[in-house]
């Protein structure tokens, strides 16, 4: 989960195409963890995906670069990366509409255990720290690590703090999280050094749902503090297969 | 009682694999499938498969099984394991029949780390997102997300085989398993100096017993970074060789997290990555470049060998009656 986080973000004028052995090729369109080359990874993504190219096996969007896989036996780098260019986006807005979620979320002890700790560290109190969090919107970059494990933008500056020196070897699972200036929601037991802030009854990964997945690049996502006993009730009727969270389209 | 194969022993760590789960790396899903797919593929054409079916990989020691169904063809690939069947020493690179209550007993590998047992027809087991390749980790895949334990029973698509249809082939067929790994540099090659990537391509590196099928670990001479040794995360390749601060090499495998930070200086070829995949701890590998020109050529000669042992493979025992004399004579059933 090591993210170089520079402050001079910036969107390239010219895209770099990385080759990445002979099975993909990664599109860089920025250097930095920064929303304007995201909403362009988003848009070229789906550009692609638009496109059908024969051979093309996946795409992998991150904050700032999309990396196509390919099966070379079916089409060759040269010919991919020709077709790719002509696919770069003039407008970095894409057309697909994204939704804006609103996760139910129990902070604090059992549920958070760095809820403590963040509070001293940045010299507040814990309601502080939740109203803070809670308050803001955040974008969904991208979607890695884990099965559907979702990392955040858009976590309010007075909540950066640097990863745990030492990470975890296992964090709860639906955890949310916070490590360096970034936000994170997980699906299962994953090692992590980021701070536990909380815990979700959604299951934003769940196999045996029609939509496995719920959150993709590009989403967006508020928090609802809920107590323990709210908590309680919504886990219990996410696990009979209940969403739990709401929605609405967006843009 | 439905056909299948009763694991007595399930051997070191054996999962079921085919050829992987693409289309949900977006979703933060590895791949996964088997790690030599050029095995795995062997094994399917000795039973008659499609080479992608999904089979029985095993690590280091294959465990033994036991036919549950009136009759089961199998087939075994990859390392040099040790087969015997109802305690007799079975032929390599031949398929074989086995009937109710037969004892498939797979060995510890004398060379070679990975091995792939395939059965006619395939195992009856529903795919998890579209494949049946299992990430012990994620829970995902193979028989409900775990590895193959003492006592599972895996389902078979067949109870029976065609009579007389066991295949074999001539072992020298099969692709080099020596030789170095080569490799496409980049994608973050600039991220090393150019000391650092002379380093890689010129020092032999050791296998260290951290090598499963998310990484290989490898121990050797450090590799220096031009500067940071972190990067924005972007997506990880199969075969990605990613170089983190302690300046030794990670390479990335069928269950590797599919987005990482740290810069990888090399991509292993899609042709070499079956030869990697039989390494094992304490082995040595070294690495040498090449374009990628030359690494989707080597990709399209791997494919057009495994082509060519399609097409070279000979009845095992060409005594044996033709499966066509049998059913007109209406002897199915009684040949076992």
């Amino acid at each position: 989960m090591a993210v170089n986080e520079k402050a001079n973000s910036r969107l390239y004028t010219q895209p770099r195409f990385l080759q990445v052995g002979d099975s993909a090729v990664t599109i860089e369109l920025g250097n930095a963890v920064d929303i304007r080359a995201n909403e362009a990874v988003a848009a070229l993504e789906e550009r692609i995906q638009q496109e059908s190219i024969e051979g093309v096996m996946a795409t992998i969007p991150t904050y700032r670069s999309l990396q196509v896989v390919y099966d070379p036996s079916r089409i060759r780098s040269k010919t991919l990366v020709a077709r790719l260019s002509g696919l770069l986006p003039e407008d970095s807005r894409g057309s697909t509409r994204h939704r804006r979620w609103l996760f139910p979320v129990c902070y604090g002890g059992e549920h958070g255990m760095d809820l403590a700790f963040l509070a001293t560290a940045h010299d507040l109190s814990e309601e502080d720290v939740i109203q803070i969090h809670s308050g803001a919107e955040y974008r969904v970059y991208m979607i890695g690590f884990a099965p559907g494990f979702a990392y955040l933008g858009g976590l309010p500056k007075a909540l950066h703090t640097p990863r745990r020196d030492s990470p975890r070897t296992l964090t709860p699972a639906r955890s949310v999280s916070l490590g360096g200036i970034q936000a994170a929601i997980s699906t299962m037991p994953v090692p992590s050094g980021w701070h536990m802030l909380g815990q979700t009854p959604v299951r934003t990964f769940d196999l045996g749902r029609r939509e496995t997945f719920l959150l993709q690049t590009g989403d967006r996502v508020r928090f609802r503090p809920i107590s323990h006993g709210e908590y309680e009730r919504l886990d219990a009727m996410a696990e009979k297969g209940d969403l739990v969270a709401e929605y609405e389209m967006i843009e | 009682m439905t056909a299948s194969l009763i694991v007595l022993d399930p051997g070191l760590f054996s999962t079921l694999q085919d050829l992987g789960r693409w289309g949900y790396l977006r979703f933060g899903v590895s791949n996964s499938g088997a790690m030599d797919t050029v095995s795995l593929r062997v094994a399917n054409m000795l039973v008659g498969n499609d080479p992608g079916e999904a089979a029985i990989e095993f690590t280091a020691a294959g465990g033994t099984y036991e036919v549950a169904a009136s009759a089961c063809r199998i087939a075994i690939a990859g390392g040099n394991f040790p087969v015997t069947i109802d305690g007799k020493a079975a032929t390599p690179y031949s398929s074989h029949t086995l009937c109710r209550g037969n004892r498939l007993v797979i060995g510890c590998s004398t060379s070679g780390m990975r091995g792939y047992l395939a059965v006619a027809g395939g195992f009856e087991v529903a795919p998890m997102l579209g494949s049946l390749s299992t990430h012990v980790r994620f829970g995902i895949g193979g028989l409900d997300g775990n590895a193959l334990r003492r006592g599972s029973r895996i389902p078979l698509r067949n109870d029976d085989v065609d009579p007389g249809g066991d295949l074999c082939m001539d072992p020298s067929m099969m692709p080099s398993a020596g030789g170095s790994l080569r490799v496409v540099l980049g994608p973050q090659d600039d991220y090393f100096t150019q000391k650092g990537i002379e380093t890689f391509l010129s020092s032999p590196y050791t296998v260290t017993d951290q090598c499963d099928r998310m990484g290989y670990r490898l121990e050797g001479p450090k590799i220096e970074h031009a500067g940071d040794s972190n990067i924005v995360s972007d997506g990880i390749a199969a075969g990605s060789v990613q170089v983190p601060g302690n300046r030794l090499p990670i390479v990335l495998m069928a269950d590797r997290q599919t987005t990482g930070g740290y810069p990888k200086i090399a991509t292993v070829i899609t042709a070499d990555l079956h030869r990697l995949a039989q390494k094992g701890p304490g082995d040595v590998v070294r690495f040498e470049a090449v374009s990628v020109e030359e690494a989707e050529n080597e990709y399209l000669r791997l494919l057009s060998r495994l082509d060519e042992i399609a097409a070279s493979l000979e009845p095992a025992d060409p005594d044996a009656p033709n499966t066509s004399l049998l059913l007109t004579a209406n002897l199915i059933g009684g040949v076992c």
